[in-house]
Parts: C-alpha cells; structure tokens; sequence
C-alpha cells in the first residue's frame, strides 16, 4: 500500500495534467501556447470567449451517438 | 517472442471460455466466462485483425502528416495525445443503446445476443469505425455525408443526409420512451431527474460566469449536485405530502420531455447542453468502471437459459425470430452506423498520427461492445420470470399482477406477486410490473450486482442512482440530437428559402427545432399510449434505421477500398456489408410484409382496425386504436423509406465499383495529398 502511494505521490504531477488533458479543462492553456508560437502579432480571445467558441463549434455536428 | 507467447496464451484462454460459453447448455454459467471471453475475442481482434487492416487493407501511414498537424488551429484542429483522443471518442460513442438493446435481445437466452455482440464487434463495428475514421482523416475531417458526395456522387450524398435524419428521430422518440417508462409514477426517479436540469444550470453558468472553462471543477460540482439530487429524491419519496407531486402518469412525463428537449435545442449550448453533456460524460465513465469491477468482485451466476422459447417469434418483448430480429436488437452494442457519424467529425480533427486510428476506431468500439455485453449480463442474472415481469406490456401479460405472474410462469419462468412486490421494496418503488424499455431491469441488475459487492441495504439508493445514470445520459442524447437534426433541417430548408438556412436567425431555429421536436414528439406520444409498451415497435424501428446507417457507412469504405485498385481486400467491408444488408432487409421485409401482427405492421393495423369494427375492444383501448392503426400504417412506410435508401447508397457504391473494374472514368479520390509528417520524424528522432 506504502508503495502504490510512493507511486502515485511520484506521478501526482502527470496524473494531475492527463485528467486535465483528458477533461479539456487546459483546452485554454493550450490554444495560449499555440497563439504565442504560431500568432504572436494576433490579440488572442479571451478565456470566457475561448470557451464559448469551443462550445459552439462542439454542439453544430454529431459529437453523441446512441 | 513474449508477444507470440502472450498472444498464444490470449487464444488459448479465449477459446477455453468460449467453448465454456457456448456449450454449458444445462447448468447455470458464471458471468466471469462470458467476461473472459469477451476480452479474449476483443484482444485477439485487436491484435492481429486491427493491425492487419491498418497495414494492408489502410495503408496506414504513420509518416504522412494528419490533419491536425497540418491544418493546427489550436481550437478543432489539435494534434492530441492518442490516449486522450481516445477517451473523447469513446465518451463520444457510448450512448445508451448498447445498454437497452443487449437487455431487449436477453428474450432469445444469453447465447445468441453474446455471440453477436462479440462477432459483429470484431468483424464489422469496429472495423467500421477504424475505416471510417482513417477515410476522413485522409480527408482533412469530412463528414459521412460529404464522403458519400464526394466519393458516390450527389444523389448518395443526399441519401445519407434524409437517413441520417430519420435515424435521429427514431432514436430520439425511443429514447424519450425508455426515460418515460422509468419515470412514471416513481417520485423518486422523476424528482431526481428533474432536479438533474438545476443542477447541469447551475453548473453551465458557473463554466460561463464565474470560472470560464474550468472543466473539472465544475463537473465536481455538477456530480456532488447529483448525487444530492439521488437523496432528496429518496427524502422527498418518503414525505407524504411532497410524494403526490412528483408522481405522474405516463403522459404528462412525455410532454415534460418533449418540452425539454425543445428548450435544449434553442437556449444557448453553454446554459444546458454542454454542462448536461460534462455530467453524464463523468457517470458514464464511473459507473461503466465501477460495473465492471463489481461484475469481476462478485462473478454472479446467469440465470436465463441459453436459449428460450421465444426464438420462434413469440417472444413478449418484441415479436419476430431469432433470425434477424436478434442483430436488429442488439445494434449498438455490435455495429452502431451513428458511430461513422462521430469518427467522421471531431475525432479524426484530433488524430495526431495516422497510425493511431487502430486504438481510437477499432479500440473504442471493442470497448463499447463491452459495455454491451455487461449489460446483457446485468439483464440475464435476474430471475428470468422477473425479467419477463418487469419488460413485458401489459397489453401482452395482462393488466393485472395476478394476471401478469399467471401468463410468465405458465411459460415456464416462475414468478410470484409477493417475489415482485418485495422486489420494489427493496427498491424504493411501488410496482415495477410493465417498466418497458429495458432500462429498469437494468437498473435493477446493477442494483443487485452493486448491491452484493457494496452493501444490501442500500439496493433501493443503487437502483436510482442506475436510473439517474441512464436517464442522464438518455437526456444528453436527446438534447444533442436534437440539435443536430435541427442543423440538418436548417440545411435543408435552406434550399427551398434562403433565410431558412441561417442557424442563426431565430424564426428559423424556432420553426427547425419545433418540426425536429414535433417529428419525435409524435413517435413517443404514440409509444406512450400504446398498451404493448411501444418499445415494441419502436426499438426494431430504431435498430434498422442505425443498422441502414452502416450499411451507408460500409458501402462508402468498400466504395472508396475499391476505387483505390485494392480489391482484393474489398472482402473486409464488403462481408459485414453484405451481412448488415440480408439482415437489415429480411427484418424490414418482414417488418411489412409479415402476417402476423406480432411483426408484421400492416398486419397489426389490420388486425386492430377489424377488432375496432367489430367492437371487440376495451373502450380504453377503442379510444386510441384509430391513432395506433395510422401509426403502424405511418411505420410501415418509414421502414420502406429506409430500405430503399440502403439499397440505393449499395447501388450506387455498386455502380462505382463496376465502372472502376471496367476502366471507366470517375470522380477523383476526394483525398488530401501526401506531406511528410513533421511531428513523426521529429519524435523518431528523439526515441530511433
């Protein structure tokens, strides 16, 4: 039991950025970077527009099945 | 060599279960050699037929740059880490349908929905949704409908749009029915459902206003709302006074849901869809987990026999043979053509290397056949007299408890109305005779599954909380396709006035949304009042319009297999195909053509209609027979509608094929050119 929390104390960090990445919760964190090294020049939209946008686009095709 | 030794002890084990499977015809089977199994068969599958796919059949190319690298947007268009895609295309895929139409099948026995939800898998569903997805990806994203144009011609294109549409009609009224049958008169259920719509607001507002974007905060809100929701509804089912609020009949709950899924399709996505949508995505995963732990901690005892009676038709849940109604059952769980619709939108726009397709289309499908067939155990460990008391109709059984109990232990399945009563007891219900549609007596197997594995007393709470599981995620369902039908129909309102055609112009929304809503609101209306259950005729409805779909989705991949000069593999989706097709065709041909009004449509119409004449009918019954004889009329040409356009789309593939095989011209391949992928070369280079 020690060990698995050693363990799991050890990959805390990566665990904690999979879920992260899994839920879409640093969809934001990343559009940032990716604005920052492809389009600097470009003012980048802003977290509550980011996230609307996101939603948007999700929601107009099939994104749920049976 | 570890691998072939592994690979060799996989079949070994994996027949070794099979054979335990398949030929422990007279004593009772353990869950866990089905579960063996079924992970054996979808290993192997992976393992070798995947991969030889991927390689021959596919080309697939792990130096050729996808999509997502290429046209990197870091909004839809996001080169993502395999393991992640995987997990969104999956929560994308599993819906509730492999959940009902394994428990609906569970009528013919626990073998043949086994067997088919483990061979249509490996053989056809999960290679559907790889090809699918590696097609799309070669063509920066395109959607099912657009390949069918591009790679067919205009009129396939068409005919995969008006199928695509009339499958999430169906799919939205049947599924509207399941959540109803739940919900009437259970005040628990129904106040917990309800209380689910607050919290999925409270919790769109919060990912809105206050904490823009933080995904996992609020689903940790939005999950401990829920299960606050699951004990004030078993507080309030306990209060006197607050009960009868909560406790309505059949009905008025379809109108509730009709009206929600209106108000889902037109207020923004961010107020209800989307946070509805992040809840049932985090029950889903959870509770699929926990299921398939307890299945493994308490390895139950299966039940139902092998094969029943009903095999020959007379089954109380459906009518019609083993032989194809099986396959039109369990649809979802084996070979889902709404799957083609997801692989060819966001997930190939994800895919970071051609090469992971494998894990993403044919893994995610195996997973979700698994789901399948926890499903078909949880409905199969179940006395099967109270399995038959709980699905059939009353118009079937008899109104009455006595009379229900009469009819199914007189088929040989003994069951008690004291068995019955102490079984809605202990799970904080009144009745659960007649709770057609599959979810319940799911419910109720998981209850007990989830109840030996984490204490009895609380069977009542596991119960509901299955209950809410599905009703949330039959909700997030009904919301999305809604929409998306009201898209469609926008699109095609389009071409007949322009402004219609404008997603964003109210008085096109409203009058989209209400024709979406009103078209499935009809279906389930009639469902409701259907004395038989209306999942009856319904989920046959249901199974051959998706089972249509792949056979669109599988005659586009032969299509386009053959056109690219590999005949000589066209046998992997032309076999499924030609499969799908001899199934899909034998059940709507007998769906219209059969003389028994058990199966057949026009028969039952009939039928009713010269009962109706000779007064031979209840005066409750009398009251609704004129709208059920239109309807099954109205059904009938629907499944005509859908039959023709399958064979059309086969034809048309068909036509495709023969002018290649004789060197005649055709439409180029729709597919990107070839760029190096820099992402490949630059991970070689770290780990040669």
């Amino acid at each position: 039991m020690r060990g698995v929390a050693r363990l799991a104390a050890r990959h805390a960090g990566a665990l904690w950025s999979a879920l992260r990445a899994a839920s879409g919760d640093d969809a934001y964190e990343r559009y940032r970077a990716h604005q920052a090294a492809r389009h600097a020049l470009e003012p980048p939209l802003s977290r509550r527009a980011f996230y609307e946008d996101a939603q948007r686009r999700k929601w107009s095709g099939v994104s749920r099945c049976c | 060599m570890m691998r072939r030794i592994s690979a060799a002890l996989l079949a070994i084990v994996g027949a070794i279960a099979i054979g335990a499977v398949a030929l422990q015809r007279h004593e009772p089977i353990n869950a866990l050699w089905i579960l063996t199994a079924a992970v054996c068969v979808y290993l192997l599958g992976y393992r070798f037929y995947a991969a030889w796919i991927a390689a021959r059949v596919l080309s697939v190319d792990a130096w050729r740059a996808t999509p997502a690298e290429r046209l990197n947007n870091g909004r839809d268009f996001v080169p993502t880490h395999r393991a992640i895609v995987f997990g969104h295309h999956f929560a994308a895929i599993a819906g509730p349908g492999p959940l009902v139409g394994p428990t609906l099948a569970a009528q013919f026995g626990y073998l043949p929905g086994t067997l088919w939800i483990l061979v249509g898998a490996v053989l056809g569903g999960c290679v559907q949704d790889m090809i699918i997805l590696l097609l799309s990806t070669r063509r920066d994203g395109r959607s099912l409908g657009q390949m069918a144009r591009d790679e067919l011609g205009p009129l396939g294109g068409f005919a995969a749009l008006v199928g695509t549409l009339i499958i999430m009609i169906i799919l939205s009224a049947v599924l509207g029915l399941v959540i109803v049958n739940v919900m009437k008169h259970s005040p628990w259920a129904s106040s917990t459902v309800f209380a689910t719509i607050p919290a999925a607001l409270i919790v769109g507002l919060y990912l809105r206003l206050w904490r823009p974007g933080r995904v996992l905060e609020a689903s940790l809100l939005g999950v401990a709302l829920m299960l606050l929701a699951l004990l004030a509804g078993g507080w309030i089912d306990r209060q006197p006074v607050l009960r009868p609020l909560f406790d309505y009949a059949a009905i008025a709950l379809a109108g509730f849901v009709i009206l929600y899924g209106f108000c889902a399709a037109i207020l923004p996505v961010w107020l209800l869809l989307a946070p509805r949508d992040y809840l049932s995505t985090f029950l889903k995963l959870g509770t699929v987990a926990l299921l398939a732990v307890a299945i493994v901690l308490t390895h139950p005892q299966i039940k139902m026999p092998a094969v029943t009676a009903f095999t020959d038709g007379t089954g109380p849940l459906f009518g019609g043979k083993v032989f194809p109604f099986v396959f039109i059952t369990i649809a979802c769980g084996a070979v889902s053509g709404f799957h083609a619709l997801v692989a060819s939108g966001t997930t190939p726009k994800l895919i970071t290397n051609e090469a992971d397709v494998r894990l993403v289309g044919y893994g995610s499908m195996a997973l979700e056949s698994f789901v399948a067939i926890m499903a078909l155990i949880a409905a199969t460990l179940l006395d099967p007299g109270v399995y038959f008391a709980i699905n059939a109709g009353a118009g079937v059984v008899g109104a009455t408890p006595a009379a229900a109990v009469h009819t199914i232990s007189g088929w040989g399945f003994p069951v008690t109305v004291q068995q019955m009563q102490a079984l809605a007891g202990a799970m904080g219900e009144r009745t659960l005779f007649a709770r057609s549609g599959g979810a319940p007596s799911l419910a109720v197997g998981m209850a007990s599954i989830f109840g030996s594995t984490f204490g009895r007393g609380l069977l009542a709470l596991w119960y509901h909380f299955a209950i809410m599981f599905e009703a949330v995620f039959i909700m997030a369902v009904l919301d999305a396709g809604t929409r998306v039908g009201r898209f469609m129909l926008q699109d095609l309102l389009g071409h007949l006035w322009q402004p219609l055609g404008r997603t964003s112009w109210y008085p096109s929304v409203l009058l989209a949304s209400a024709l979406m809503v009103g078209a499935w609101g009809y279906f389930l209306y009639i469902g409701v009042i259907d004395p038989n259950g209306g999942v009856n005729i319904l989920w046959p409805l249901f199974g051959i319009s998706n089972q249509m779909l792949a056979g669109i989705a599988l005659s586009v991949a032969t299509g386009i297999i053959i056109k690219s000069g590999k005949l000589r593999y066209a046998l992997v989706t032309l076999a499924p195909l030609a499969w799908l097709a001899l199934v899909t065709t034998t059940a709507a041909w007998q769906k219209i053509t059969s003389a028994d009004a058990r199966v057949g449509l026009f028969a039952a119409a009939n039928e009713l209609a010269r009962q109706l004449a000779l007064g031979a009918l209840p005066p409750e019954r009398a009251a609704v027979a004129p709208q059920l004889i239109v309807n099954q009329r109205l059904d009938a040409w629907l499944t005509m509608l859908l039959l023709a356009i399958l064979w059309f789309v086969i034809l048309d593939m068909a036509r495709i094929c023969v002018r290649r095989l004789r060197g005649l011209a055709l439409r180029s391949s729709s597919e990107a050119p070839y760029q190096p992928s820099r992402l490949h070369s630059a991970a070689a280079q770290v780990q040669p």
